[in-house]
């Protein structure tokens, strides 16, 4: 009887390591590597670069997830200038602006301090748009998600 | 000292040549005086030139999208600010004598001196281009064959109204598209 567990587990083992996926280290217990989700790299062999992902230029408005979560950018930012000097995302989403660029308005969170005070103008701590809010590429995800959106916001 | 004195006297006698010889010589040696006068002004128009004063400035413009980008149609310095039809285009080199004045007395010689005065050479710029209807944009970028099809909806809402009407020009809004921006706390439509 233990025998034949142990011939069926062998048996299995082997089936499994013949179905594995085609990619996979050459030398294992040589000179190493990475597996990852994006595929297989030795040490000695450069991988080729991926190629760029590219950012729509305008897709429309996206549902939120969750009810904070920052809303994301829709549209291409590329060189817009968010320093000292300049911050081009209030230049169309400020209060001043917004209707007349008809772009959505900045919440008032944007307007507290971290101790619920609020100011006149937008805070120091949320002047850097970038640091929550993010525009999204035509990455397809690598990993599948079987997220849901609570009711309320389906 | 004498063989000046006899070129001279050549210059003002009158030639034994016949006229219509001596015209087309006046000719050609306007062709070629034109040809060359041209020529020395379109090298004061190379990036080679502008950069060696305003380096800095020139750097700034290699990542926009104006340096390159996947059409590799592009602009340079003399493309934007030097004007294109001839009278403008004089005038402006004459203004532009100003400069060597400047440079003389390191106006911006150094990176402080750039950054204070930055504010004030950038809305010089700016209204230049607000007079003119943004001129030098348009130069390329010809409002009545934009295809609106073609642009995002944020393009197209602004390009059908504001700059249809004529309320508004390039500039107003395409600020800092091919250099970093100054201090933007006065200027009218950003923060």
């Amino acid at each position: 009887m233990k025998r034949l567990v142990l011939a069926v587990m062998a048996v299995g083992m082997l089936l499994a390591g013949a179905a594995q996926s085609a990619e996979e280290l050459h030398n294992p217990g040589g000179i190493g590597g990475v597996e990852s989700l994006r595929g297989v790299s030795e040490l000695e062999v450069t991988r080729p670069a991926d190629a760029f992902k590219r950012y729509p230029r305008d897709q429309g408005t996206i549902d939120s997830d969750y009810v904070y979560q920052p809303p994301l950018i829709p549209h291409t930012i590329r060189n817009y200038e968010v320093s000292l000097n300049a911050n081009k995302c209030l230049a169309c989403h400020s209060w001043k602006n917004a209707k007349e660029m008809g772009a959505t308005k900045i919440s008032v969170t944007h307007y507290q301090t971290r101790e619920g005070q609020v100011l006149s103008d937008v805070s120091p701590r949320r002047y850097f748009c970038q640091q929550c809010h993010v525009p999204q590429a035509d990455a397809k995800p690598l990993v599948e998600n079987d997220f849901q959106r609570v009711d309320a916001l389906r | 000292m004498n063989i000046l004195k006899a070129f001279w006297r050549r210059l003002t006698s009158p030639s034994k040549v016949a006229v219509g010889l001596v015209l087309f010589m006046g000719f050609m040696g306007g062709l070629l005086f034109w040809g060359a006068f041209n020529t020395g002004m379109e090298a004061t128009n190379t990036e080679e030139f502008c950069s060696g004063c305003h380096a800095p400035i020139v750097k700034e413009i290699r990542e926009t999208v104006h340096f390159a980008n996947r059409s590799g149609v592009r602009a340079i310095c003399s493309d934007c600010h030097v004007p294109h039809n001839w009278t403008d285009k004089i005038v402006r080199k004459v203004q532009a004598s100003k400069e060597l004045v400047a440079f003389a007395m390191g106006t911006i010689g150094t990176e402080e001196k750039f950054k204070e005065r930055r504010g004030y050479l950038a809305n010089r710029e700016w209204h230049r281009m607000k007079e003119n209807d943004s001129q030098e944009c348009r130069n390329c970028h010809n409002f009545e064959y934009m295809d609106f099809s073609e642009q995002g909806p944020r393009s197209v809402k602004q390009h059908s109204t504001a700059l249809a009407s004529g309320e508004k020009t390039c500039v107003d809004c395409h600020k800092g598209i091919a250099h970093k921006l100054p201090d933007m706390k006065n200027v009218e439509g950003w923060q």
